[in-house]
Order: C-alpha cells, then sequence, then structure tokens
C-alpha cells in the first residue's frame, strides 16, 4: 500500500519490548476491559500524532489489511 | 398542558374564497404555522408580497419543543423585524459544561468574543417564538393567516399548484404560484406527493421533564454522562423563561415509556439530580425517540419543503427549528426575484442545493451525537468511555467528549451562487459565509453592522477617506444602485467624523476596527454581500464588471 504521510517503514526503536508492554496492559484484562484500553491507547496515540491525514491513512491501512485477513 | 403559558385561542373566519366559491390565485400559500412557516410568512410579508399560511390549528404548539435559538437564527429574526421581544423574553445563555459521573470535565464557551448584537444561543420555549411571529404578522396587511385549515389534497401543475382545504365549514379550494410546504415531520404535503422520506430511527428512549421551580443554578447548559441520578445512561438541565427548566434524561433503548414518564416515577428522577429537597412543579413531561430523515430534493416543481417537512434529526445540538428558520432566511430572497420575473425559475434549485447541503451537515452532527450518547455495539462502547475517562486527566480527550454540536449558520462551501476569491484573504469571511457582525457608529450612534446588511444584494466598500473614492467609482456604484436587481452600496471608513451619507450612500464609521479584523479589509477592498446576509464574492478592489459577474451568478440569471 502506497501512502504519502503515514510512515510504514520500520521505525519502532524496541519492537518486541513495546509488543509486551502492550500484551501486559491487556494480561488480566476481560474482553470487555480490553477494548476500553486499545481505545485509550489509539485516542493518546493519535493524540500524539495530530496530523490529520496520518491518522486518516492509518485508518485506512488498516482496511485494506482487513481485507485481505 | 402546560400551567405557565396561557393559550390564546385564534378565530376561525371563513376566507373571502369560501364566502364567494370563486377560487383565488396567491402568490404564495404556506402551510404549517410553527415557527418555519412563520418565519416564512413575515419575510414574505416584508418584501411586500401577498402571502397566505394555513395552519391546522387555532393555537400556538402545545408541549416542550424547541427552545435553544442560535445566533444566527436570532440574526435571521432580526432582519425580519421580531427579534427584540424574543431576547427581552429569552434567557441568554453562552456557556456549556460536561459532568462524567461526579466531576466537571469540561466547559465551553459558544461565543468567546466580544463585539456581537446577539449571544450564541437564547432559551425561549417555542410557543413564544410563534406567539411573537403571529403578534408580528398581524401588523401587516399582505399576510392572512387562516386558522382551522387543513390541507388535505395537492396538485401540482406547470404553472401553479392547486389546493383542497379542510375547515368547519367544509371543503374549499385554492391556487398559488408556490407552495412553502412548512408543514412539518408529519408533513401531508411530502405524503400526498408520494415522495420519499429515507432516514433511521434511533431506537434510544429519552425522558423530558419541563419542571417550574425556583433556582440559582446559572443560565448554562449542564450535561451529564453516567451521573449517579441517571447511572450509564446522559442528563441535561436547562434554563428557559418562566421559572421553567428543561431537564432530560436518557432512558436507555428497552425502556417502557409509559412507565417512565408517570409522574411517580419522574419526580424521584428530578429529585435525584436536584436533590430532596429542592422545590419544583412538573409541567411537562414527554418521552421521546428520533428520527433522522431528509428529503434528496427540497424542490418539487412549484412545491418548496423547509423546515421538519423537509429534515428531521436527534435534538442534540439544537439544529432542528434553528436550520428550519435558516431554510427561510435562504428561501424568501430567491422566491422574491422569481416572483418579480428579475431572476429565473432556476435560481429555486439553488435553494434546494444550498439548503440540502445544510442538512446532510446537521443530520451528520446530530446523528454523531446520539451515536455518542448511545453507542450501537461494543467497541463503539468502549470508544466512547474510553475518551469521557481519558477526559477526566487528560485535556486533549475533552472536545472529543459530544453532547451535542450546538448550532451554526452552515458554510455554502463551493456553492453555485459564490464567486471564488481572486486575491489573498485572511479570516473566517468567505464566498459562502454570513456576514460576522460587529459594532459600529452611525451617524455618530453606536449601531451594529448586520442590520444595515439586508433584503437587497449590498456592495461594502472599504476606503480609508471617502474623499479620497474617485468620482468615477461613485458614479458605477449609483449605477449599481439603479439597476434591476439593485445592489446598494455601504461605505466603511475610519474616521470618526465621517457623515452619516455620502454621495446617497450610508456611511460606517468601524471605530473600534472590527470590521476591517474580521472582513480582512484594506483600502479598496470590495465585499458583494446577498439579501440573505451571506458573502457571495469579494475582491481587493472594486471591479464593476466583476461585481455584475458576481451578481449574475447569485441570481442564477445566465441559466436559460
Amino acid at each position: 500500500m502506497v501512502t504519502t504521510k503515514l510512515r510504514l517503514d520500520p521505525r519502532l526503536k524496541n519492537p518486541d519490548e513495546f509488543y509486551k508492554a502492550l500484551a501486559d496492559l491487556h494480561a488480566d484484562a476481560s474482553v470487555e476491559q480490553s477494548l476500553v484500553i486499545n481505545a485509550k491507547l489509539v485516542f493518546i496515540l493519535a493524540n500524539h500524532i495530530g496530523d490529520h491525514d496520518v491518522l486518516m491513512e492509518a485508518i485506512e491501512a488498516v482496511k485494506a489489511n482487513e481485507a485481505i485477513a | 398542558m402546560q400551567k405557565t403559558y396561557e393559550y390564546e385561542l385564534f378565530d376561525y373566519t371563513p376566507s373571502r374564497e369560501q364566502r364567494t366559491g370563486e377560487i383565488e390565485r396567491h402568490a404564495v400559500v404556506i402551510v404549517g404555522g410553527g415557527p418555519t412557516g412563520l418565519s416564512a410568512a413575515v419575510d414574505l410579508a416584508n418584501h411586500g408580497l401577498e402571502v397566505v399560511l394555513l395552519d391546522e390549528d387555532n393555537k400556538v404548539s402545545e408541549g416542550s419543543r424547541a427552545i435553544c435559538f442560535a445566533k444566527r437564527t436570532l440574526e435571521v429574526f432580526d432582519r425580519l423585524g421580531c427579534v427584540e421581544s424574543m431576547r427581552a423574553k429569552g434567557v441568554t445563555w453562552n456557556v456549556g459544561r460536561l459532568h462524567y459521573q461526579n466531576e466537571e470535565v469540561y466547559n465551553f464557551d459558544l461565543l468567546p468574543e466580544e463585539g456581537h448584537a446577539h449571544p450564541a444561543f437564547i432559551n425561549l420555549q417555542q410557543y413564544y417564538v410563534e406567539q411573537y411571529l403571529i403578534e408580528y404578522l398581524q401588523t401587516l396587511p399582505q399576510a392572512e393567516i387562516r386558522w382551522l385549515n387543513r390541507l388535505v389534497d395537492v396538485e401540482t401543475c406547470d404553472d401553479h399548484v392547486r389546493l383542497t382545504i379542510d375547515t368547519p365549514d367544509g371543503p374549499y379550494d385554492t391556487e398559488c404560484d408556490y407552495l412553502i410546504a412548512a408543514d412539518g415531520a408529519r408533513s401531508s404535503i411530502r405524503t400526498l406527493l408520494g415522495l420519499d422520506w429515507e432516514g433511521i430511527v434511533f431506537e434510544e428512549k429519552f425522558l423530558i421533564s419541563d419542571i417550574v421551580m425556583k433556582a440559582d443554578f446559572p443560565s448554562e447548559r449542564w450535561f451529564w454522562f453516567d451521573p449517579p441520578f441517571n447511572p450509564g445512561q446522559s442528563a441535561l438541565l436547562h434554563r428557559q423563561p418562566d421559572n421553567v427548566w428543561r431537564l432530560d434524561f436518557q432512558l436507555g433503548r428497552y425502556a417502557d415509556p409509559d412507565e417512565a414518564s408517570k409522574p411517580e416515577n419522574v419526580i424521584p428522577r428530578v429529585k435525584a439530580m436536584l436533590g430532596e429537597d429542592i422545590e419544583f412543579e412538573l409541567e411537562w413531561v414527554s418521552v421521546y425517540s428520533f428520527h433522522s430523515r431528509m428529503l434528496e430534493n427540497f424542490r418539487h416543481g412549484r412545491v418548496l419543503f423547509a423546515g421538519d417537512a423537509a429534515h428531521l434529526m436527534s435534538v442534540f445540538g439544537a439544529r432542528g427549528a434553528n436550520s428550519g428558520i435558516q431554510d427561510v432566511d435562504n428561501l424568501v430572497w430567491k422566491l422574491k426575484l422569481v416572483l418579480d420575473g428579475q431572476a429565473p425559475d432556476a435560481l429555486l434549485d439553488s435553494y434546494s442545493d444550498e439548503r440540502v447541503y445544510a442538512a446532510r451537515e446537521n443530520l451528520a452532527y446530530t446523528g454523531s451525537s446520539v451515536k455518542f450518547m448511545s453507542p450501537g455495539n461494543q467497541a463503539t462502547l468502549a470508544l466512547r468511555n474510553a475518551v469521557l475517562e481519558l477526559a477526566k486527566d487528560y485535556a486533549f480527550a475533552r472536545p472529543l467528549i459530544n453532547s451535542g454540536r450546538l448550532s451554526t449558520a452552515t458554510v455554502y462551501r463551493e456553492s453555485p451562487l459564490s464567486t471564488p476569491d481572486e486575491a489573498e484573504f485572511a479570516g473566517l469571511m468567505t464566498p459562502g459565509v454570513p456576514c460576522a457582525d460587529a459594532p459600529v457608529r452611525l451617524a455618530g450612534e453606536r449601531s451594529w453592522f448586520l442590520p444595515q446588511v439586508r433584503d437587497t444584494f449590498t456592495g461594502l466598500l472599504f476606503a480609508d477617506s471617502l474623499a479620497s473614492i474617485p468620482a468615477e467609482l461613485l458614479a458605477q456604484l449609483t449605477a449599481l444602485s439603479q439597476a434591476t436587481i439593485p445592489i446598494k452600496t455601504i461605505l466603511v471608513t475610519e474616521p470618526d467624523d465621517a457623515p452619516a451619507e455620502y454621495r446617497g450612500f450610508t456611511v460606517l464609521v468601524d471605530a473600534e476596527n472590527f470590521l476591517h479584523d474580521r472582513f480582512d479589509a484594506q483600502d479598496g477592498t470590495y465585499y458583494l454581500i446577498r439579501p440573505d446576509q451571506y458573502i457571495c464574492a469579494r475582491w481587493r478592489a472594486f471591479d464593476r464588471q466583476k461585481v455584475e459577474a458576481a451578481l449574475t451568478r447569485a441570481c442564477c440569471l445566465s441559466v436559460l
């Protein structure tokens, strides 16, 4: 998928650590709590990014990936 | 019926047509005497047009209905000559506060700047708005209200519309060049014409209980998510005139409306919200759910739909009555030009274009608000609750809380009637935007800008000094004021000692610089403004050909 602003090249400094932290965030959560936890993280990160075009491209990237799942 | 308001019963009198048995052809008939229909009648009558309004009832609206009238609507009422009584009676408010559970998480000021004649909102019961419009209409000989006149059939023809109307004396027929269908959510005209009324129903139920109480709460819109007195749901508190307070409780999708509206079930809710010791009386109770619907086209030949007959939406954001009155603001100047033979019938298509655009925007906003209050599935419930919880700690999340995006005037982006800018301009006054108000001095007295710009096309010329305006330019402005579709020019200048009039043009002194600032005006800047106070074009220098081209465009004069 070609995007104009969203960066999809590898940029995570510590991918495994991040993955583990994310999984740990959900460790004791029910399914319902997990939905809220993920939502909060999305909003916090989205606000940090700020750029509306980047956010919309990210949503499109998810849709494209969902289509091939 | 409400105890705080006394209903006047208007007289039914047989019309001339019923007495003579002769069918008459009227320029405009309006069906529906709500805020939309009545505003249309006032606007048309002010333009000198003969207008007949038919209402199936003989009194103003019953029940607790529209209460929040927005700044743009107040500016329209000002233009119609009806705003003073409304401002005197209405409760002014600008601030809203949002609470989550026990605490306030956000507040907003809808008019955070000075220099406007009207506030962001007034609260005024719909029956008062109707009453004041009717009182004004009764002073206008061109306007006739026919009470207890119920439309039962409509026949659309090429050059007129024929109506069959039922009355206490039996039915009669009448005709009109144009019919304004302002007959509300259950519009019989829409049904009779067989028009698709597409949309959805939101299952969520809400309880309105208007109460009478003397209380010191400020005149602010207070909204709660998940308060202790309505766990997991939302609630609203808002002041109206006559010590009436609007209370709103979200009930959930599965509430039983009959049970919920029983006084013995309502009173405990009110006490839980306001406190055990508060004295109050129930004034009105009803349970409702919302539709979100609109016509695809507000124009069907000679029938023009406005207000709830054209579009229905949830109340959060106060966009229903406000957009109905703003439909009228858009329609009447166009209808006047068409009826006078000065613009082609195609101009009326722009009414539908612009107001369908506005309705789509309003339905989108109000739909988002209901969905935020009543999320449709687990995932969106999680999103909503995430926002509320984040808002407790983080300011960034607070503007995401959606308890209603309050009504503002629609900007007609890319309207076919607008002329795009050639020059660079800062600020908000782009073509398709209604003019901002500003304090000015007129004839040495403090006044307001907007009431000077009304009912005809207006040219606004900014000049550092009146004497520096070239004679040739003044001659051209004079010529424009005498054209078939006249453009009335207003000169805006800064020196305090400017006269009230110069070479036949009104002069406004922009003493506090609000106009120059808001319109990003320099010496020579010229704005062309529509009769509904919307900007249709602007330039850094007056050019007669360009102005005439913009006027042609704004009136669809080149459409055959």
